[in-house]
């Protein structure tokens, strides 16, 4: 461990030798350590669905929630520090009023993306600031359609069809490769994603989870919207049920 | 409107411009009754004939105002952004009338101690949770609340109509034979009010606004006549 950063690792505002930004990697590391973040853009809207890991059992069902709307039309899913995401949440949620006001109409999910982006960028660029350690999936519907962003520490913000976050990034990428997202409902999606952050979860290792899930589509009105509670405890019903199948084999 | 305060010799909302007229609101069975004329007038001229002077704010509540319309506008602004915010907690909590009714009466009384008042009478009706609620915020922040209540003229005009013959528990059909009678009165009296008028109405299952519509007018009464000819110095 002692030799990794090797006296560059200290500042955002150094480069090492061979030109990278510890700092930014380090960050990036909080990320890759959270539970898992999934995103996926169906053909009628996004789901977003988080494996948010119980800290302790007293806290109360549905407690530091990773999930935010933003905006009517948008939301925000978190990994990583979350009281980082709330940050960028709050942010978010000013940038998208403040539009609104001057322009009259929603912000564009691209130029909501974009903004978010430049605000985690700007903490790269002074030494006295601390890159978030969170990454944030991005989700809304405006007039261009459904559209899915994600944004890292870097402040580099890229659109996806499906986007993973966090500890099970890798497997939940190859199990979204495999859906056929320009096939997909919203309400299959919920059940897609839900099977998929159950069947990451190690239940011999991992803290307990609680799933939390949100939408944004035409059934929600192209509001962003957490999923109804009984398409919720569906999608968890058959998320166990596959499972239970997948043991049995 | 708002200029800005930090420099010195700036202006402020000394008059206003396009103004509507009375609003009336009263409690009925099911919920909140409210009326109003679409009239906009720019001083005494009638300039806009079709201006809705009611809104739905949120899930309860239903707005009437009288007075400047572009700030009427602004204020619709304001209570759209925090309906806004409180959605965005996505909590299955929401504001309801009382709480609309206090954030208005903050918002007009902040800005009458700036001397620089939002130039109107609003009227706040809405049901939440079983309770209906009815009040008044002026543009000097002042507020009550009452079973009925009227802004403008129709504090003149009105008020003393529905003191007389509002009654708990009044069926839709009589509310608005009620509130038919006060716009009938403001109609004949006051010179700004003009023959179009909204119905609003929210009850527990949500608000609808009606379509534009005139009342029937009979002008042949004797005092309508020659109204001169007992009052010296008019014409």
């Amino acid at each position: 461990m002692s030799s990794i950063g090797t006296g560059y690792d200290l500042s955002v505002t150094t480069y090492s030798p061979d030109g990278r930004l510890f700092q930014i990697e380090y960050a990036a590391k909080a990320v890759d350590n959270s539970g898992t973040v999934i995103g996926i853009k169906c053909k009628d809207g996004i789901v977003m669905g988080v494996e948010k890991l119980i800290a302790s059992k007293m806290l109360l069902a549905g407690s530091n929630r990773r999930i935010h709307s933003v905006h009517r039309h948008s939301g925000m899913a978190v990994a990583g520090l979350a009281a980082d995401g709330r940050q960028i949440v709050t942010r978010a949620k000013s940038e998208a009023t403040n539009y609104e006001r001057i322009y009259g109409e929603p912000i564009p999910v691209k130029e909501l993306a974009d903004r978010v982006a430049s605000y985690v960028h700007l903490c790269t660029l002074y030494w006295w600031l601390r890159p978030f350690g969170c990454g944030v999936l991005v989700g809304g519907y405006d007039r261009d359609g459904p559209q899915l962003y994600m944004v890292e520490p870097s402040g580099i913000s890229y659109r996806y069809f499906g986007a993973a976050l966090g500890k099970g990034r890798q497997a939940a990428k190859t199990e979204i490769e495999k859906l056929k997202l320009s096939e997909l409902t919203c309400r299959q999606g919920v059940i897609e994603v839900a099977k998929i952050i159950y069947g990451i979860h190690d239940e011999a290792k991992d803290k307990a989870f609680e799933l939390e899930m949100s939408w944004v589509c035409e059934e929600s009105d192209r509001q962003h919207q957490k999923v109804p509670d009984d398409l919720l405890e569906q999608a968890k019903e058959a998320a166990k049920a596959a499972l239970e199948e997948m043991d049995a084999d | 409107m708002a200029h800005d305060e930090d420099v010195a010799g700036s202006e402020r909302t000394l008059y206003p411009y396009v103004t509507g007229t009375s609003v009336i609101g009263i409690k009925y069975k099911d919920g909140i009754l409210m009326a109003a004329d679409t009239g906009g007038s720019y001083g005494s001229t009638l300039r806009y004939k079709s201006v809705e002077r009611m809104k739905v704010i949120g899930k309860h509540s239903l707005l009437g105002a009288s007075g400047e319309i572009s700030d009427f506008q602004e204020i619709l602004r304001y209570l759209d952004e925090l309906i806004l915010y409180d959605n965005m907690w996505d909590d299955g909590n929401s504001l309801g009338p009382k709480e609309i009714h206090n954030y208005l009466n903050r918002v007009m009384y902040n800005r009458r101690n700036k001397f620089n008042p939002l130039w109107n009478s609003l009227v706040l009706g809405g049901v939440k949770n079983g309770n209906k609620y009815l009040g008044v915020v002026t543009m000097l922040g002042a507020h009550y609340e009452d079973n009925h209540v009227a802004t403008g003229f129709g504090n003149h005009l009105a008020v003393p109509i529905l003191r007389s013959e509002w009654k708990e528990g009044m069926s839709f059909e009589e509310a608005v034979k009620l509130l038919e009678k006060c716009l009938l009165v403001l109609l004949y009296r006051d010179r700004s009010s003009i023959n179009k008028f909204q119905i609003a109405k929210i009850t527990e299952e949500g608000a609808t606004i009606y379509p534009a519509y005139s009342l029937k007018t009979f002008w042949g009464f004797s005092a309508f006549q020659n109204p001169g000819q007992f009052a010296e110095g008019t014409w």
